[in-house]
């Protein structure tokens, strides 16, 4: 049987534009929320988000995020934000990795998989402001190619010379796990031996903010503190804080990883999935969709139920989501819930949406490597009364032998993934 | 007419980020500076809005290089 380990890792959040300043901040308890700069939110309902830190750069080495260290500016042109994230993170777990591929069948066996949960809204809001403007003349030839999810992959594949599976999740916020456990099928059924795979999103655009807000999704009651707003499980949340950014991993089959000496951060264990058929936005109110995708990536993962010590919660900030999927959660671990801790990196980065997954996994991956469990922060009065350790606000050291990292997206769809050590 | 080149080189520098000494008359687009078909469209496009003209999608098939656009702009525009 095929085994898919990983072997690269890269990250741009709202915690930095590279994986090590983003992980180094998470597990010091940083916020990545700030007032919007990306326009000026005057007069709307949510004015704060977790925008990426830009400035020099690589240059600068002060974990900001710098297109021009990634994609030339004439290129940067013809691509919407979000694919220039899921270029340089993809970049950066390709290089951590050390992979690239030298033969044509190396190019063949070797595929991409990038999700989205709404790609090009940015593009899509300004060239419709500029078509009733100008009239369709006007349009630009790389609007429609720079703004299609599926692009992402397309330029990362173009980019990187990956000639195997060529495909893109879009799953809401669920998309960026999809991606990481279909990438996994595609090397279990032996299409490929490696699939750089992950999420990307930047939605933070006025479109974007007043969308979410008219759906009642986003957190209003914090503008003046952004840093506070994001906070799972505590009493006084109302609503998610918007991120941005991508997360990427290099998925391998085994043998094609031992084969080169490459460095394994660990194995993509399982991975379960389902839909809750329930409502458009809300999870169903018995966590059933939750609870059947975790049970289903534990049995995939063939591991006993205790062996699993560190939860990356979906938890958004949500006042009725972060308690059904703990809910849920419980009812999954049973008795194995001793000595369980269960945190959301959400309380830190935002919420990435179709990007969330991806990095989620990318932290879960860091977790089990540096036995370091991030916090919940601004958790200051749970509303909830739980055996589990929600870890609040400061990071916890803990031997972690498997984690489990939850995404549940808008129309009931729903991805667990374990990530486990390789032992030789 | 050298205003004419020296607008044009600026708007092919920008769009397709070769060298300015790079685009002569000559110079073809797709051959010599690297465009694709859409690269070629999103210049006659700047073109247009540059010197104010329109340029319909038939002759936009024959403006192949720096010359072609140059020569295509100045008749327009007299």
């Amino acid at each position: 049987m095929r085994k898919v380990v990983i072997t690269g890792l890269g990250a741009v959040t709202p915690l930095g534009g590279d994986l090590n300043s983003s992980w180094k901040n998470l597990i010091s308890g940083k916020s990545g929320a700030s007032t919007i700069s990306r326009f000026d939110p005057t007069g709307y309902p949510c004015t704060i988000a977790c925008e990426v830190p830009l400035g020099d750069g690589l240059n600068a080495n002060d974990g900001s995020f710098n297109a021009n260290d990634w994609i030339s500016s004439k290129d940067q042109k013809k691509v919407d934000t979000f694919i220039l994230y899921g270029i340089a993170a993809a970049e950066m777990a390709l290089k951590d990795s050390g992979w690239k591929p030298q033969t044509d069948e190396d190019s063949f066996r070797s595929g991409v998989g990038v999700g989205s949960g709404i790609g090009g809204l940015a593009s899509i809001e300004k060239t419709a402001l500029l078509l009733n403007e100008k009239g369709p003349r006007r349009v630009s030839p790389f609007f429609i190619p720079g703004a299609l999810i599926n692009l992402a992959a397309g330029q990362i594949s173009i980019r990187n010379n990956l000639k195997g599976p060529n495909l893109a999740a879009v799953t809401a916020c669920a998309s960026g796990s999809h991606s990481i456990g279909e990438g996994a099928q595609m090397i279990k059924n032996n299409k490929a031996d490696v699939m750089l795979v992950g999420g990307a999103e930047a939605a933070i655009c006025p479109i974007g903010m007043a969308g979410f807000s008219a759906s009642r999704a986003l957190s209003t009651n914090f503008n003046e503190i952004p840093e506070k707003a994001s906070r799972p499980y505590d009493k006084d949340r109302d609503g998610f804080v918007m991120g941005e950014g991508a997360g990427f991993l290099v998925l391998e089959e085994l043998d094609h990883a031992l084969s080169r000496n490459a460095r394994i951060y660990g194995e993509l264990k399982g991975y379960g999935v389902s839909g809750d058929a329930f409502h458009i936005t809300s999870p169903s109110e018995d966590g059933d969709g939750a609870y059947r995708s975790i049970l289903m990536a534990i049995d995939d993962a063939g591991i006993s139920k205790e062996e699993i010590n560190y939860v990356n919660a979906h938890g958004t900030s949500t006042p009725l989501g972060d308690e059904i999927e703990l809910r849920a959660v419980e009812r999954a671990f049973d008795s194995a819930i001793e000595g369980l801790s269960m945190s959301s990196t959400k309380s830190s980065t935002g919420h990435l949406l179709g990007a969330a997954g991806a990095i989620e996994a990318v932290f879960s991956v860091m977790a089990l490597n540096e036995n370091i469990i991030p916090p919940t922060i601004n958790l200051d009065n749970p509303s909830v009364e739980t055996k589990i350790d929600l870890v609040p606000h400061i990071a916890k050291e803990k031997e972690i032998n498997s984690v489990l990292s939850n995404s549940f997206g808008f129309g009931g769809t729903n991805a667990s993934l374990i990530f486990s050590h390789h032992y030789n | 007419m050298s205003d004419t080149l020296e607008k044009v080189q600026a708007i092919v520098v920008e769009h397709l980020g070769v060298e300015a000494d790079k685009v002569t008359a000559s110079a073809s687009f797709i051959e010599d500076l690297g465009a694709d078909s859409l690269d070629t469209v999103e210049l006659v496009m700047a073109f247009e809005e540059e010197f104010g003209i329109e340029i319909p999608d038939d002759a936009a098939e024959t403006i192949l290089s720096v010359g072609d656009a140059i020569s295509f702009i100045d008749s327009a525009k007299s």
